[in-house]
C-alpha cells in the first residue's frame, strides 16, 4: 500500500463530497420554497422580503450562491436554520454524536451475532443449523425497519412491558436508563445487517473451504478446528470488511426510520423534520454529513483490507 | 428455456419463490375482483374485529375489511415497486453499459461520479427527491427509481466490461457500427441475465422502500390501500387490535421474501456451476 494510493483515496473522498454538494445544493435550490417567506412568514411585506433576499444573497446567480455556501461548509459553517434561526452546524454535530452511538452499537451487535451465525451455517452446511440460519436471514432481509420497530414496540414494550417504548437519555447522564432505551433501537437497526452479513460470511467460507490451500492444510494432517480457524476464517472474513463498510450506507438510511419511531434526537430525525418543513440549510448539511460519514468509513475499510491482506498491492 | 425452468423449480428457493410471487401476482391481477367487501366500505358496528368467518383477517379502525384492503392494495404496492425497479434498472444499465463501452477517461469519470452519488443512502436520496417533487405515489416511484440507478449502473458496468472484451463486440466495432447500436444491440442483451437476477432481488427492496416512504407519510396518501400506509395508520390503534398492524406487515414481508427467494433461485438456475 503506497502513499500515492492513500492520497488518491483521500482525493476521491473530496471528489465525492464535491459531487454530493452540487447534487444537494441543486436539489434544494429547485425545491419550491422561498427561504425569505419561510423566515418572515406569509404576511411579510414585499419590501421586507426583498430586503431579506438581498441580505441572504438569494438574488445572486446560483453559482455565486453555491460558492458562498460551499466556502462556509469548508470552514465548518453550515448556515443558519430557517426554522429555528440557530446555526445548523453545532446542532447537527451533537445529533450526529447520538446517531453514531446508535450506529456503532448496532454494528457491534451485528458483528457479534452475524459472524458466528455465518460460520455455523457454513460448517454445518445443508444441515439443520444451516437451514435455520438461512431461514432467519431470509426473514431478516425481508422486514423493513419500520415493521420490525413497530412489532418490537408492541411485543417488548406494550405486551411484556420489559423496556420503555421510546425516548432517549444520553449514556453519560444515566448509563442504565440510556442503555435500556437503546436496546430496541439498536436491535432493530442491526437486524437487516445481521441477516445480510451472516449470509455473506457463510458463502465466503463455503467458497474458501473448497480451495486448494484448505485441501493442502487438511492433507497435512491439521485438525479440522485448526484448518477452519487458521486457514479458513482468516481468508473468508477479509471480504466481510468491505461488505460491512458498504452496509453502513444502508445502516444510515435505516437509522432515519429508527430514530423517527423511537424519538431519538439524532441526525436522521433532524433530517426528517427538516425535509418536512423544507429547512434547506439543515437538509444540505445533514446529507453532506451522512455522505462524509459513509465515505470515511469506506476509506477506513479499504485501508484495513489492504493492511490485513498482504496479497493485495495497491498503487 | 424449459431446461432453465426445470432448474429453477428444482431448487427449494426457486420453487418457493415462484409459488409466493405467483400468489402475489394473482392478488395483483385479480385482487380487486376477489375482495369480499369494498376496500373503503366502513361498518361502524364492526370495528376492530378479530379474524372471523365474516371477516377472515378482521376489520380495522373504521370497520373496513382488512382482507379486502390487502387484496386491493396488492396492485398499487407491488406494481409500483416493480415499475420503480424496472425504471431504475434500465437507467442504471444504460449508464453502466455505456460507461463500459466508452472506457478510458470517460468511464473513469462516470463511475467516480456514480460512486460519489452512492455515498447518499438510497432512503435519503428517495426522501430528497420526494420532498422536491411532492408526496404522492407517482413521485415515490420516481424517487425509488432514481435511488436505485447508481448501484445498478455499477453492477451492469462490471458485467458489461466482461462482455466488452468478447469477439462479437470487436467485430461490431470493426464493421463500423455506431456507439448506440453496439451498446443497445450487442452489449445490453448479454448483460441482461445477471441484471435480471439483481433486479428481482431489488424488487423486494423497492417494496420495502416504497412502504417505508408511505409509512413516513411521503408516499401513498390516505385512504389508499398501500400496505406501508396501512401499517402506518394501524400504529395509532394498537391498543384496540393488533391484527390491523400484523396483516399488512406480514404482506410486505411475504412479498419481500418471495422476490428474494425467486432472485436467489434465478441466480442458481442461470449459473449451474455454483
Amino acid at each position: 500500500m503506497s502513499a500515492s494510493y492513500i492520497l488518491k483515496r483521500i482525493a476521491l473522498i473530496f471528489y465525492t463530497l464535491f459531487i454530493v454538494s452540487i447534487l444537494v445544493f441543486g436539489i434544494t435550490q429547485i425545491l419550491p420554497a422561498d427561504a425569505a417567506v419561510m423566515m418572515l412568514g406569509e404576511n411579510a411585506t414585499d419590501e421586507a422580503l426583498e430586503a431579506l433576499r438581498q441580505q441572504m444573497g438569494l438574488n445572486d446567480p446560483i453559482w455565486a450562491q453555491y460558492l458562498h455556501w460551499a466556502t462556509g461548509v469548508v470552514q465548518g459553517d453550515f448556515g443558519t436554520s430557517l426554522r429555528t434561526g440557530q446555526p445548523v452546524g453545532p446542532a447537527l454535530f451533537s445529533a450526529l454524536g447520538t446517531s453514531l452511538t446508535l450506529a456503532v452499537l448496532a454494528l457491534a451487535v451485528m458483528l457479534v451475532l452475524a459472524i458466528p451465525m455465518g460460520i455455523l451455517a457454513a460448517v454445518r452446511r445443508g444441515r439443520a443449523a444451516d437451514l435455520v440460519v438461512g431461514f432467519v436471514s431470509y426473514i431478516g432481509v425481508s422486514l423493513p425497519e419500520f415493521v420490525t420497530a413497530t412489532l418490537a414496540v408492541v411485543v417488548v414494550a406494550d405486551i411484556w412491558g420489559l423496556l420503555p417504548p421510546a425516548g432517549y437519555v444520553p449514556l453519560a447522564e444515566d448509563f442504565w436508563g440510556g442503555l435500556q432505551r437503546l436496546i430496541l433501537p439498536v436491535s432493530v437497526a442491526s437486524i437487516m445487517m445481521i441477516a445480510h452479513v451472516s449470509r455473506m460470511v457463510r458463502s465466503e467460507l463455503v467458497d474458501v473451504m473448497h480451495t486448494d490451500y484448505i485441501r493442502a492444510a487438511r492433507l497435512k494432517g491439521l485438525t479440522p478446528r485448526r484448518v477452519l480457524i487458521r486457514h479458513g476464517l482468516r481468508n473468508a472474513l477479509l471480504p466481510t470488511i468491505t461488505i460491512v463498510a458498504l452496509d453502513v450506507g444502508y445502516l444510515l438510511g435505516g437509522i432515519i426510520v429508527v430514530e423517527e419511531i423511537f424519538s431519538i434526537p439524532g441526525i436522521g430525525r433532524a433530517l426528517m423534520s427538516a425535509i418536512q418543513s423544507r429547512d434547506l440549510p439543515v437538509i444540505q448539511a445533514g446529507v453532506m454529513i451522512m455522505a462524509a460519514t459513509y465515505s470515511i468509513v469506506n476509506f477506513a475499510a479499504d485501508l484495513m483490507y489492504a493492511w490485513l491482506d498482504k496479497r493485495i498491492q495497491y498503487d | 428455456m424449459t431446461d432453465f425452468l426445470r432448474r429453477l423449480l428444482r431448487s427449494p428457493q426457486g420453487a418457493l419463490g415462484c409459488l409466493i410471487v405467483g400468489l402475489i401476482l394473482v392478488a395483483v391481477v385479480f385482487g380487486s375482483y376477489l375482495t369480499p367487501y369494498g376496500p373503503e366500505d366502513m361498518q361502524p358496528l364492526a370495528r376492530y374485529k378479530d379474524p372471523s368467518a365474516a371477516h377472515w383477517l378482521g376489520t380495522d379502525q373504521y370497520g373496513r375489511d382488512i382482507l379486502s384492503r390487502l387484496l386491493d392494495g396488492a396492485r398499487s404496492t407491488v406494481v409500483m415497486a416493480v415499475a420503480a425497479t424496472v425504471i431504475g434498472t434500465l437507467g442504471g444499465a444504460i449508464l453502466g453499459t455505456g460507461s463500459a463501452y466508452l472506457g478510458g477517461r470517460a468511464d473513469e469519470f462516470i463511475m467516480r461520479t456514480n460512486d460519489a452519488v452512492m455515498a447518499i443512502p438510497s432512503l435519503l436520496m428517495a426522501l430528497m427527491v420526494v420532498s422536491l417533487l411532492g408526496s404522492n405515489s407517482a413521485n415515490a416511484l420516481l424517487a425509488i427509481a432514481i435511488a436505485f440507478m447508481p448501484s445498478m449502473a455499477r453492477i451492469s458496468r462490471s458485467v458489461a466490461l466482461t462482455v466488452r472484451k468478447q469477439d462479437y463486440v470487436s467485430a461490431a466495432i470493426a464493421r463500423g457500427e455506431g456507439a448506440a447500436y453496439i451498446v443497445l444491440r450487442e452489449m445490453l442483451p448479454n448483460v441482461i441475465a445477471p441484471i435480471v437476477v439483481e433486479m428481482t432481488i431489488r424488487v423486494s427492496f423497492a417494496v420495502m422502500l416504497f412502504a417505508t416512504l408511505s409509512f413516513l407519510g411521503l408516499g401513498a396518501q390516505p385512504p389508499a390501500t398501500d400496505w406501508g400506509l396501512m401499517v402506518s395508520e394501524a400504529r395509532q390503534y394498537l391498543h384496540r387490535s393488533y391484527w390491523i398492524l400484523m396483516w399488512p406487515s406480514a404482506a410486505i414481508a411475504l412479498t419481500a421474501i418471495g422476490f428474494n427467494l425467486l432472485g436467489d433461485g434465478l441466480r442458481d438456475a442461470l449459473n449451474p456451476r455454483t
